[in-house]
């Protein structure tokens, strides 16, 4: 990433706090998300805000630039009490929010979206060439090389956030909120928004920075505050931290052990065997073994085809040619269905887009793929509900209220509750797409051992995963994807970082296959 | 500080009615008090007789609707669908009174038709859309097309009027009564008691939540979500078919303006109800509820000279839209601001 860790305010720049929350207290219908929390942002400083999934960041960034109302507390700009109707009214006092999902009208272009609502006029008319000027002038200072009249739908997620981060400039946005904005852009990118973060800082932009990476934590901020099960823990400058302390304060106990024990040689008799799976365009004769009680990695860049070899072999996707066996035995598996009776259950990485039914609560979530097993005819909701706190307990899932809808919860949250759904299933094969996506430290360490607990009780585990400690930490064998082929089960010493890279690229292993052919 | 009166002000939110589950109740006492206070007449067994049994077409219509829309679909056709059952019933019924006379088998036979068209059509429907993947808002606006032009060429243009012996053997269906009360309002009270099992207490049920608040997700939790969809147009088409059958010994006949604008009714009725229009939500009581404010309606403008009752479809359409507005509970977090 960048070179120096640490930056000093500059001195010239007077000191001077610009927007505080004091005392901050939020609730959502029964269940309180903030506790008296303050926090003051200062004029030419860049403050991190840290804390787990579901610690209450995003509530309070959006009660500070008003897209929320506190419960209690009241906010101060620059030494004078002040309300934030709306979101608007943030705005016009120069505070701006950039979400973590993007607000983008997909269908306009990227000049139209950068001054939506705003648009420069002449006369009655739009002075569209104005607006292209200073597009262009905005995405330039960001080096990002869209062009202003492409429409937003084809822009890469990360082209986007650069839009939305022009957007914000566009605004004049002297306290600037940016609510994780590194999840989906890549290392270039990163420095260059980093860049222009310093930038707006040297100008005496105050930024509040929320991220649970504390890497980036490190690199760009230079106070921290550290929230915990919406309590405020503590404030100080980032140069006084290690990484190993923020780590703790945000989980509030050390984390002993990231990945669970993993005893080499414990597998047993092969429990799934894939041979010459293909599907068109996008899997090339694919073979493995998976055996009883180990995980088996599947590592690749994005497109080798990973998630389309899962998919193919739990039947939501059509294999043009290839056997399963379960046991040794041939299965016919042409559906979920099939898979589901073969003991054989997908953790899907779109937990919001497949996984759950955020308008619902957690019941008939948790339910839903193993519903025959609460009623075939009336379902059991004494069942389910006995099941739903069984779940809860098992994989600590942490919810203020239980009839809240699970799109209220944090990322976490919903991970965990994924699990405890595909587990109702009882499967003897698990494979997991991304099980940690957007999770913080301490849930994920959870979701590991979890992982581990799975394959000490006999079970099989295929993971999907680009993340590599989490690749190296629970696999026991990996196998690499290139272009829609297996180029090698890396076992032993030969699972590390550079074996991966070297197959995934395609430069060892077999020679993978172009997939348009 | 202010935080005290700001507690207090979430605290009192607890006794705030929820809108969303009682509000079609309230509405219809509030209409049954309004009807009462009009004239004394409303409240008179045979009045509220005929508000219920007028209700009970719309109503066990409706109820089908609330499947196929709580699981994310919309069926067009109920109206057309019930004009075209009408008329094939009594085509059959007629002819049929040359060879087995015009007794209980010929009723019979005209309500097994009923059944299997209603079924049959309900499966068009459902399997079109599906595995046509073709929406189902534009395959029910042509089979409504289809159906209401075959019942205009099976009358020639005119009326279908079912024979006058078979008339008078089927009549108690919809004239009869069990204990004083009419055919039509059991029918309705036994669709909606196993709609209600249905759709809340059972695998179905839950699946049609399921594909309506996200078809994906249903997808990746094992559902077979063509074969529910198709299922929730059977029923619907089963729904028809049993109102059609009570309706039919009504008026003994039928014609290319049977059922008009009955799908719209359904649908209010479904909306008034609570049922979510985009799917995942849905409630059988609601839709009674629903069916039974239209009717009433219609019954209190009869009853009062203030407002003609040429403007029924007005007030109707009026009663809609509050209705949905009422339930969105927006304007109260407006008003606080």
């Amino acid at each position: 990433m960048t070179d120096a860790a640490v930056h000093a305010v500059n001195p010239d720049q007077q000191v001077r706090t610009r927007l505080s929350g004091r005392q901050i207290c939020k609730s959502f219908g029964s269940a309180q998300v903030l506790f008296d929390v303050s926090i003051d942002l200062m004029a030419g400083e860049v403050h991190a805000l840290l804390g787990e999934n579901g610690a209450g960041k995003s509530t309070l960034v959006k009660i500070l630039s008003g897209y929320h109302q506190p419960s209690s507390g009241e906010l101060v700009l620059d030494g004078a009490p002040v309300t934030f109707h709306d979101s608007e009214a943030g705005e016009n006092h120069g505070v701006i929010l950039i979400h973590q999902e993007l607000n983008l009208a997909e269908q306009l272009t990227v000049e139209e979206n950068i001054f939506l609502g705003r648009e420069i006029k002449r006369g009655w008319f739009l002075d569209k060439a104005t607006m292209r000027q200073e597009a262009a002038k905005l995405l330039s200072q960001l080096q990002c090389d869209v062009d202003p009249k492409t429409r937003i739908r084809d822009l890469s997620v990360s082209d986007r956030q650069m839009v939305e981060i022009a957007k914000a400039l566009s605004k004049k946005a002297d306290i600037l909120i940016l609510d994780e904005p590194t999840a989906v852009l890549t290392g270039r990118e990163v420095d260059i928004l980093f860049d222009q973060i310093r930038r707006l800082r040297d100008q005496g932009v105050a930024i509040l920075y929320i991220s649970h990476k504390l890497d980036e934590i490190k690199a760009i901020a230079d106070r921290v505050t550290v929230l915990r099960d919406g309590r405020h823990i503590t404030t100080e400058p980032v140069a006084g931290l290690e990484k190993d302390d923020m780590a703790r304060l945000m989980v509030g106990r050390d984390i002993k052990q990231m990945f669970p024990d993993r005893t080499p040689g414990h597998a047993g008799d092969v429990a799934l065997s894939v041979r010459n799976l293909s599907v068109d365009g996008q899997v090339r004769d694919a073979s493995f073994d998976l055996r009883r009680g180990e995980v088996l990695g599947f590592a690749g860049i994005v497109g080798a085809g990973r998630t389309a070899l899962m998919e193919a072999i739990i039947g939501l996707r059509e294999r043009s040619s290839g056997q399963i066996e379960r046991n040794g035995n041939p299965v016919a598996i042409n559906s979920l269905q099939d898979a589901k009776k073969c003991g054989i259950a997908y953790l899907t990485k779109d937990r919001k887009g497949s996984g759950l039914l955020l308008n619902m609560e957690m019941r008939p979530n948790l339910t839903l793929l193993a519903l025959e097993k609460f009623g075939r005819v009336i379902i059991d909701r004494k069942a389910e509900e006995a099941a739903l706190e069984a779940a809860i307990e098992a994989f600590d899932i942490r919810a203020a209220d239980r009839k809240s809808k699970v799109g209220d919860f944090s990322g976490g949250n919903q991970q965990k509750l994924l699990l405890a759904k595909v587990m109702e299933t009882d499967p003897e094969i698990v494979i997991i797409d991304e099980p940690t996506r957007g999770i913080d430290i301490g849930t994920k360490s959870q979701i590991y051992h979890f992982i581990g607990d799975l394959t000490n009780r006999g079970k099989s585990v295929i993971l999907l995963s680009s993340e590599m400690p989490e690749m190296l930490g629970l696999s026991d064998r990996i196998a690499v994807m290139a272009a829609g082929c297996i180029t090698g089960i890396l076992e032993g010493n030969d699972r590390n970082e550079h074996e991966i890279m070297r197959h995934a690229t395609g430069i060892s292993g077999k020679q993978g296959v172009s997939v348009h052919e | 500080m202010n935080s005290l009166e700001r507690t207090e002000r979430s605290a009192s939110s607890g006794f705030t009615i929820d809108f969303k589950a009682l509000g079609p109740f309230l509405a219809l006492v509030g209409l049954f008090i309004l009807g009462t206070a009009i004239n004394e007449a409303f409240l008179s067994g045979g009045n509220l007789a005929n508000i219920f049994t007028r209700a009970a077409f719309i109503g066990i219509i409706a109820v089908g609707a609330t499947f196929v829309i709580t699981a994310g679909g919309i069926d067009l056709s109920v109206g057309s669908m019930a004009a075209f059952i009408s008329g094939a019933m009594i085509v059959v019924m007629n002819t049929l009174v040359a060879t087995l006379g015009a007794g209980i088998e010929t009723v019979l036979i005209g309500v097994v038709l009923s059944i299997v068209l209603g079924v049959g059509a309900g499966a068009i429907n459902g399997l079109v859309s599906t595995k046509g993947k073709i929406e189902a808002f534009i395959v029910t606006l042509g089979t409504m097309g289809i159906y209401r032009s075959l019942v205009t060429y099976m009358a020639d243009g005119g009326t279908l009027s079912l024979d006058f012996e078979v008339r008078g053997v089927y009549r108690p269906v919809y004239y009869g009564d069990v204990l004083g009360i009419p055919v039509p309002v059991l029918v309705f009270f036994a669709v909606a008691v196993a709609g209600y099992v249905l759709l809340n207490m059972t695998p179905f049920g839950r699946k049609c939540f399921a594909i309506g608040s996200n078809e994906q997700v249903a997808r990746y939790s094992a559902i077979h979500v063509d074969r529910v969809k198709t299922m929730t147009y059977v029923i619907q088409g089963l729904c028809v078919s049993l109102a059609t059958i009570i309706y039919v010994p009504r008026l003994g006949s039928a014609s290319s303006s049977t059922g008009v604008l009955w799908e719209l009714e359904a649908i209010a009725a479904v909306i008034i109800g609570g049922t979510m229009l985009k799917g995942g939500y849905g409630r059988i009581w609601g839709t009674v509820v629903g069916a039974i404010m239209l009717t009433t309606i219609g019954n209190i403008l009869n009853l009062t000279d203030a407002i003609s009752n040429y403007l029924n479809g007005a007030v109707q359409g009026l009663i809609i839209i509050v209705a949905v507005f009422l339930q969105r509970g927006d304007w109260r977090r407006k008003k606080s601001k």
